[in-house]
């Protein structure tokens, strides 16, 4: 068992890094405040081949493995959760779904652009009325003759009033003898006639990054977007959440470290009654439970990092790392604000905007009550993963970078 | 073009560096390809770009100076040597610079020899000019832009005072100003290739010298005095009250 990271890994720790603090550091307090994404940021991530980090080179992507892809979205998180949603949802939701599930041509058609950076891609699957509970969702297509027509609305999609492709799941057929049989997935056109999208404002955390609507109204999607069978919606909804709360465990990762960090930086410097309070008990309490809590969120997206490029199923341990690295990184954060007391309150210092963001974490890509279900469904033996017909591609170093 | 580009690894610059036991320590902090060749290295791709050619990164050092040459290749170098052998111990800058002559003339050809302005760690940011001085070729310090027409090159160089335009012919030394502009991120092919890459080692055998004799030594090295800070709040019923009292205080102690 090696648990070192490769030269090549931290070559690109390092990379993602130096982007992250030189380019997005000095400019995100600004853009977070103001509730407005950076402009050009994904346009850079797309240029320097962060969007497409972890994709074979002959679809269009930099040929990294897996574990490439948690160790960005760690250093991306930890300067600011906006540029880790991107890589969640354009990376993980779409373009590792279309790797998983798409056809050759579908690949050649979408997924290239998609890892170039070309086109970005989003994940569509919540709506008004239903988040976790994917079964009940609304949104439909019927097909008629070499289309399907869509109807209804998704909501809580990042990226919907910027991406060019969504990955879609609707409702096929309501007549289905289970709920999960009735879904079919799409990749959608977000510039086809009849769609349109809006931002949503007021959002406690992640106020840099883009999140909003898409709705469909007699949209007509060619058969050939189509991704996978009808009926299969369901299994590839949550492949995308396989992919997509990677991502999130990984990037939350980053948030603790960020908090770990500036408690550290604080603690040194600021004294009280005559001594730093490093020197507190109270204090390296707080710093030691976000010390051990990184390296336990960081071993963890590690080992989902390392069953994805074996190409082993990680729907339970990528359950573990979502849940544990979200809820540490609120916690890390929460004991960052304390810290810093005072100024921990203030948007000063970055502490605040952590605790903001790392709030919806626990919520979105399924809440920390479903990771708590599907955990205890493992553990009874209610719940054991079955073949898919398309799994996520094992890494392979010779042939994705071929 | 045949562009070759020096660079160094060094402790990282937020390192703590201290004297222990007459040596220079850093603890526990990562060792970086020295900032200033990452400018060195942005030039010298910049110049294959427009003119052709190859880029070669070389590095004297233990083996853990390839970290820094595994860095110039992920930023696209194409290929690099390490200049390593025991004998090779406590060069001053001249004689780092016999030795960089003797490797640019095993290299063979060599058009231009890029340099950062400094090294970090030692800060002397003499050897640029001393290697060129033992080759006898121009040395085009400080350069913040390069152009080259035919065998003529054209430097703006950069410093406190202002600029300066100067031309000389090739083959020279450049050393280089962060005003030249940003050095390139690795891309991630070129950390694919640089994790990869089987770096040569080139020993004084290799090179046909001799181990150069440095003419300064260090015989001690010394920590600065600690200062005793004292940190005192001025306190008033205005900020204009608070500001003469400031300025009061500066004034007194002689600070303006």
């Amino acid at each position: 068992m090696d648990f070192s990271l490769s030269q090549e890994h931290q070559m690109v720790q390092k990379m993602v890094r130096d982007f992250a603090q030189k380019e997005i550091a000095p400019v995100i307090k600004e853009h977070d405040r103001k509730q407005e994404p950076i402009p050009w940021a994904i346009k850079r991530m797309g240029e320097l081949g962060i969007l497409g980090i972890c994709f074979p080179v002959r679809y269009g992507g930099q040929g990294m493995d897996y574990i490439s892809l948690g160790l960005a979205c760690e250093e991306l998180e930890a300067v600011d959760t906006t540029l880790r949603v991107v890589m969640s949802v354009h990376t993980g939701l779409c373009g590792m779904t279309l790797l998983q599930w798409g056809t050759e041509e579908q690949k050649q058609k979408f997924l290239v652009p998609i890892a170039r950076g070309e086109k970005i891609g989003a994940g569509a699957f919540t709506e008004p009325g239903m988040g976790s509970d994917v079964a009940a969702m609304q949104t439909t297509a019927r097909r008629e003759g070499d289309v399907y027509i869509l109807n209804g609305e998704k909501m809580w999609i990042s990226l919907a009033s910027k991406a060019d492709y969504a990955l879609v799941t609707v409702k096929t057929d309501p007549q289905a003898a289970r709920p999960s049989q009735a879904l079919t997935s799409f990749i959608v056109d977000l510039h086809s006639p009849g769609v349109k999208t809006g931002d949503l404002h007021g959002k406690l955390g992640v106020r840099a990054g883009s999140t909003g609507w898409i709705s469909f109204t007699d949209v007509r999607v060619p058969v050939e977007n189509r991704i996978g069978e009808e009926g299969e919606g369901f299994k590839i909804t949550m492949s995308a959440f396989d992919n997509g709360r990677y991502t999130v465990g990984a990037g939350a990762t980053g948030l603790i470290r960020a908090s770990l960090e500036a408690s550290i930086r604080y603690a040194q410097e600021r004294k009280t009654f005559g001594k730093p309070i490093a020197e507190y008990q109270l204090i390296q309490q707080k710093i030691a439970r976000m010390a051990q809590n990184y390296e336990i969120a960081r071993l963890l997206y590690l080992q989902v990092g390392w069953m994805k490029n074996q190409g082993l199923r990680s729907t339970l341990q990528t359950s573990y790392s979502k849940k544990f690295a979200t809820e540490a990184s609120f916690e890390a954060a929460h004991d960052a604000i304390q810290i810093h007391g005072a100024y921990g309150f203030s948007d000063e210092y970055d502490v605040e905007r952590y605790l903001r963001n790392a709030r919806g974490a626990i919520i979105y890509e399924g809440s920390s009550e479903i990771q708590t279900i599907i955990q205890a469904g493992y553990a009874l033996g209610q719940r054991s993963d079955r073949p898919l017909r398309c799994e996520l591609p094992a890494y392979d170093p010779d042939t994705w970078q071929e | 073009m045949k562009i070759i580009v020096f660079v160094k690894q060094v402790p990282d610059s937020a390192a703590k560096v201290t004297a222990e036991n007459g040596q220079a320590a850093w603890g526990e902090a990562p060792m970086v390809i020295n900032p200033w060749d990452e400018y060195a290295v942005e030039a010298a791709l910049q110049q294959k770009e427009a003119h052709g050619g190859t880029v070669t990164a070389i590095s004297i050092g233990s083996e853990n100076a390839k970290e820094a040459l595994k860095h110039a290749l992920a930023m696209g170098a194409d290929d690099a040597i390490l200049v390593s052998d025991p004998a090779l111990k406590n060069l001053d800058t001249q004689a780092i610079a016999r030795l960089l002559a003797a490797i640019v003339q095993k290299v063979g050809g060599v058009d231009m020899a890029f340099f950062g302005r400094q090294a970090i760690d030692g800060d002397s940011g003499l050897t640029p000019t001393q290697t060129a001085r033992i080759l006898g070729w121009p040395a085009l310090t400080l350069a913040a832009s390069i152009k080259v027409e035919g065998s003529t090159v054209t430097v703006e160089r950069s410093f406190e005072e202002g600029r300066q335009i100067v031309s000389a012919n090739l083959p020279a030394v450049f050393s280089l100003v962060k005003d030249f502009g940003e050095p390139r991120y690795p891309s991630f092919m070129g950390i694919r290739k640089a994790s990869r890459a089987e770096i040569p080692t080139w020993t004084l055998a290799d090179l046909g010298i001799a181990a150069p004799t440095p003419v300064v030594s260090w015989p001690t090295l010394i920590n600065p005095p600690s200062r005793e800070v004292k940190c005192e709040f001025i306190t008033g019923a205005s900020a204009q009250e608070i500001a003469e009292k400031l300025a009061d205080k500066l004034i007194a102690e002689k600070v303006l």
